[in-house]
């Protein structure tokens, strides 16, 4: 397919400067099927790529047929004549899903992420851009599960889910739940999965059905792809799992084995790469659930009978609601008070921090947080071990904290504790009962007791840990 | 050679992938040490690959095909030389530089243009053979050639890329890999098609190898270089032979490959003959007949219907007799079958496919065979093939005996083919094409400048031709010179003649011959490094050791360690110095008032003496000419 040289908009794309000007010169663009000839005499014979934005003005890309890509310095190339075009689609093969009126009915709502991402020139990075409609073609082992409709919501990067999102999330999950799906799954980005799956579990509560979080920590376009493993378990998961809770459905082990699910209040990423980088911290996970049926035909094998069962008659609360002025602190010896000044002048009304120990900060901070609570900030504390309970009765500046008006949030997590306290302030400024709401666990987010399996840090290179370790795929 | 061919009147082509670990410290996209190799593990992680697109927008055919395997991988894994990385739980750090330097001196050694601007590229390989599913790998330098029989061989490009895992076992659907040499960097150096017999490829892997050992940057030894041959007779396709092992093993490969194409083509020309000219002409019937088999005696499918398995026969319409059509030499078009069988239907069991034509003997098998016909019924220019194992597998089967029918009805099929002890060769994979690349998008590129590369040229080895005029021009052997490269004594026979002044052939022979032999004698002469070798010809030079001692001193200095004079000591051999042993013998000649006998008898008669005396304190040769130079000076 030859296109006219001038009516292609994206010829130029990302070229700046002198390998500009070469282009231009001996009109030739992207997408181009080139031949380019250097002051070596050495020929390239390839397609011409965009340009990344980041990159240097100063060389051309060229695709070569065999495969591989080249940067050409555009003041060595002494020829180039364009032998013909192609503008690549990068495109999965787009399926009509099979409907099966047998299987569940399932919603995948896309906010974007890495389980659903392409390549871009512009960066040269991995973007969020297939639509839930092109995954399919991607994993057709979808069909034998459910049947699936897909909603894209937004197309962002996990880091960029806020507020709006949130909002628009939980009114769109009720909307599905009102029409009767069977469960709910949620493609998101994986560095604030647990965010969302914290802030969706004070949003939607009572729902009827499972409303499963799921992504990938290694990109779709990858063959080792842990995307098409966890979309499917989350869809399984969706369709057929009795745990009508907010949950995340990501990787147990890093190896292709079985998915965890994950309360929605106590799950945290703890690696910034690993596949298996979610982990339900100070309890254990609800349930595993893998590719393939056990013995008795079922894929989920469910670690613990505490969870709220699914009830297709049971009618949701959907509470969409979220205080922005809400901010989360990370002591650290040196913490200036002035700080906390700071947020109080700036109208913060919510201050989640992240104590040492089992709570605490240093004495010089104690006026700052006196002045805060007294104009009206909310202070709640939680601990930065992650694991364990903020206990602010065994020393002396645990008490005077407490005199101060912080809220100890017992053991839950500093970011589900941002999140619960944005949710709560959205809805109050009664003191009492912002006190109230905080210390009132919803789900789980804050336990009773923890089990002695809820804190299992293996330490590596201990002779009996390795054993172990080298017994299971990891 | 069962078989002889005329390679230029069957029109055979042949280049070369040449395979050449780097010597860095450190692996190409993390910091786990290079070249650590362990037999142990202490972890294993299980993952499975899925075909993705490339970024043109195709799905490549080799990804799909291994897709179609089904296979679990497991990776072993052991923390001494593997970290996250390699289990692909880690992003790639910044590519090593050290790697990059060395590729662009190879490439500078093969007078190729170095590329201006690197780009990490993703290659496939879905056998799970790296866990990525795909091998990091950038073009380094394009468009270079080395002198070879007169002519120019043409080097079409060098890559830097990821060395793989080792295969530890593949047993039906698993496949187990150790990770020990993952992401250890590699060159890869592609030769043109200029290669026009199986000994020129021979010649063609020697040249590679010893241009890549010049650089003195490459790693030694087993595993270090490997290299895959591409085959093509007129007509033909390209076949890509992986793994050869040794450039004497390449002569047969090839030939047998040409033999095999040439052979693929007259089957060919026979299937177009019974009408079986395209792919759609291929017609397959699968019919699951283990009720048949149920009682027999024929041990395999006994064996795989107890494990739980079915006998599938699988009739081919007008193909009777094509199973037992010649391909390599002593092998047969069945062979052809099971190979992509095994690899893709991963039925494993010998012998993975049978002809029903050719069954072996069994005690039941005149019964057995009429009920085979009653129940598939196959027609008399029918073929019909068994197969056995789980069901699913082999459908799988029956559906690539088509194709790979299908395959052949159109010629040689483009395919990688494993090196097999004794010159044989077997299916591994399709051919890859070039669908199967794109670009890393964990890496950026690296710009190379001019500088840079300067400075790696002025830093360059002498190129092996270079080398060997100069060496021959010393009258060193040819075969002494090939060895002196390849094993790094270059570089030290060319710092002995530099730093002691001694004749070139005299350190190429004490080196090259005499240190070789020592070393196939046990002793372990590599320890020696160059500062040693000059400690030993020092002594040499100023007279203190003769010629012959040179071997004996090198050998105590590699056993025991310690200085040169001290290893000459302890071997008794303690020449005094020249002055001083002149002296003595001078006197035996003062001493000695001229008597009436003939000057050659008393020549003889001085020099026996003077050696005797200073027999272990002087080199005899001097101490006999010194004596005749003496004499001749009296007479005179």
């Amino acid at each position: 397919m030859t296109v006219p040289i001038g009516e292609r908009a994206d010829r130029l794309q990302g070229y700046r400067g002198p390998a500009r000007e070469l282009l231009d010169r001996y009109a030739i663009g992207v997408w181009s099927e080139v031949e380019i000839v250097n002051d070596e005499g050495s020929s390239f014979c390839g397609v011409v790529l965009p340009r990344s934005e980041t990159a240097d003005d100063l060389h051309i890309v060229v695709k070569l047929f065999n495969g591989y890509n080249v940067g050409i310095a555009a003041d060595r190339v002494v020829s180039a004549r364009e032998t013909g075009y192609r503008k690549a689609v990068y495109k999965i093969p787009e399926k009509e899903f099979p409907f099966d009126p047998r299987k569940p009915n399932v919603t995948l709502l896309g906010t974007g992420g890495t389980i659903a991402s392409r390549l871009d020139y512009r960066t040269g990075a991995v973007i969020p851009a297939f639509t839930p409609g092109e995954l399919y073609g991607a994993v057709p082992e979808l069909a034998d599960i459910a049947n699936l409709t897909t909603k894209k919501l937004f197309g962002v990067f996990s880091e960029n889910m806020g507020p709006e999102q949130y909002k628009a999330l939980a009114v769109a999950i009720g909307e599905e739940i009102a029409r009767g799906v069977d469960g709910i799954v949620v493609g998101h980005g994986t560095d604030t999965m647990a965010h969302t799956g914290a802030i969706l579990s004070f949003m939607v509560q009572e729902s009827p059905v499972p409303i499963v979080l799921v992504g990938s920590q290694r990109s779709s376009d990858r063959p080792s792809s842990d995307a098409a493993l966890n979309l499917m378990n989350a869809v399984r998961t969706a369709s057929e799992c009795d745990i009508a809770e907010v949950m995340l459905c990501m990787f147990g082990p890093t190896s292709d084995n079985y998915d965890l699910l994950h309360r929605g209040t106590r799950c945290r990423k703890m690696h910034s790469s690993y596949r298996s980088t979610f982990r339900t911290v100070g309890a254990t996970p609800l349930a595993t659930v893998s590719r393939y049926a056990n013995a008795s035909g079922s894929h989920f094998t469910y670690l613990t009978d505490d969870f709220l069962k699914r009830d297709k008659a049971r009618v949701p609360r959907i509470t969409p609601v979220f205080e922005e002025k809400v901010t989360i602190q990370y002591y650290y010896p040196n913490f200036n008070p002035d700080i906390v000044d700071g947020l109080a002048d700036m109208g913060y009304r919510g201050l989640v921090i992240a104590g040492t120990g089992l709570g605490h900060v240093n004495k010089p901070l104690y006026p700052a947080i006196r002045r805060a609570v007294r104009a009206g900030m909310t202070v709640v504390m939680t601990v930065q071990t992650l694991w364990g309970f903020v206990q602010m009765y065994v020393y002396d500046t645990g008490r005077d904290l407490l005199d101060l008006g912080i809220i100890p949030l017992d053991n839950m997590l500093p970011e589900t504790a941002y999140m619960k306290l944005a949710w709560v302030l959205g809805q109050t400024d009664d003191p009492a009962r912002i006190r109230e709401m905080m210390t009132t666990p919803v789900n789980h987010e804050i336990t009773p007791r923890e089990p002695h399996n809820g804190y299992l840090i293996l330490q590596g290179g201990l002779p009996e840990v390795d054993a172990f370790v080298q017994r299971h795929w990891k | 050679m069962t078989e002889r061919l005329d390679y230029e009147a069957v029109g055979l082509i042949s280049g070369l992938e040449v395979h050449q670990q780097l010597f860095t410290r450190h692996k190409l996209f993390c910091r786990c040490p290079s070249g650590l190799y362990t037999t142990t593990h202490d972890g294993e992680v299980l993952r499975h690959m899925r075909p993705t697109l490339s970024e043109l927008g195709e799905y490549d055919g080799t990804a799909l095909m291994e897709f179609k395997t089904k296979k679990e991988i497991v990776y072993l894994l052991n923390h001494l030389n593997v970290c996250t990385y390699e289990m692909d739980d880690t992003p790639p750090f910044l590519v090593n530089q050290e790697a990059i330097d060395v590729a662009i001196e190879l490439c500078l050694m093969m007078n190729m243009d170095i590329i201006d601007e690197i780009h990490i590229a993703r290659k496939q390989y879905l056998d799970g053979s790296i866990p990525t599913g795909f091998q990091r790998t950038a073009i380094i330098g394009v468009n270079g050639w080395l002198p070879f029989r007169g002519r120019k061989l043409s080097i079409t490009h060098v890559s830097v890329e990821e060395d793989s895992c080792r295969e530890v076992r593949d047993k039906g659907h698993q496949i187990v890999w150790r990770t020990d040499r993952l992401g250890m960097p590699l060159t890869e150096t592609v030769t043109g098609p200029d290669l026009r017999t199986p000994e020129e490829v021979r010649d063609a892997i020697l040249l590679c190898g010893l241009t890549a050992r010049s650089t003195g940057r490459v790693r030694t030894g087993i595993g270090a270089s490997r290299q895959d041959v591409n085959v093509s007779v007129r007509g033909g396709s390209r076949v890509e032979i992986k793994g050869v092992p040794r450039a004497g093993h390449a002569v047969r490969l090839v030939h047998n490959e040409a033999v095999r194409q040439v052979n693929l083509l007259a089957l060919r020309d026979e299937m177009r003959r019974r009408g079986l000219d395209s792919p759609d002409a291929i017609r397959v019937h699968a019919v699951d007949v283990s009720e048949v088999f149920a009682d027999s005696d024929l041990d395999c499918l006994r064996r795989a219907l107890q494990g739980g398995g079915r006998v599938f026969a699988v009739r081919v319409e007008g193909a009777a007799g094509l199973a037992q059509h010649p391909t390599q030499p002593d092998t047969v078009f069945l062979d052809e079958l099971s190979g992509r069988i095994r690899v893709i239907a991963c039925l494993d069991e010998p012998p993975i496919v049978l002809s029903a034509a050719a069954l072996p003997e069994f005690s039941d098998r005149h019964r057995t065979l009429e009920r085979l016909r009653k129940r598939v019924r196959p027609g008399e220019r029918d073929e019909l093939f068994l197969v056995f194992g789980p069901e699913t597998d082999c459908r799988t089967a029956a559906e690539e005996i088509r194709l790979r029918f299908a395959d052949a009805a159109q010629g040689v099929p483009k395919e990688t083919r494993q090196a097999l002890t004794g010159g044989f060769t077997t299916f591994e994979r399709i051919l890859p094409g070039p669908d199967r690349m794109y670009p890393d998008t964990d890496s950026p590129p690296t710009r190379v400048t001019a500088e840079r590369v300067a400075a790696l040229k002025a830093r360059l080895r002498p190129a092996p031709w270079d080398r060997i005029e100069r060496y021959m021009k010393s009258r060193v052997p040819e075969e002494t010179c090939h060895w002196l490269i390849r094993r790094g004594g270059a570089d030290i026979v060319d710092e002995v003649v530099a730093r002691t002044g001694v004749d070139g052939l005299v350190a190429a022979i004490e080196i090259g011959q005499r240190g070789r032999a020592l070393r196939r004698a046990g002793t372990p002469v590599e320890r020696l490094g160059a500062g040693e070798w000059v400690e030993i010809f020092d002594l040499f030079a100023a007279g203190r050791i003769p010629r012959e001692a040179i071997s004996v001193v090198a050998a105590r200095v590699a056993k025991d360690g310690g200085g040169a004079s001290a290893a000459a000591a302890a071997e008794g051999i303690a020449l005094e110095p020249r002055e001083r042993w002149r002296e003595e013998a001078d006197r035996i000649l003062d001493g000695c008032p001229q008597a009436a006998e003939p000057a050659d008898r008393r020549l003889r008669r001085l020099v026996g003496r003077a050696v005797a005396m200073l027999r272990g304190r002087a080199p005899a040769r001097e101490v006999a000419d010194h004596v005749r130079g003496r004499l001749e000076e009296v007479a005179r």
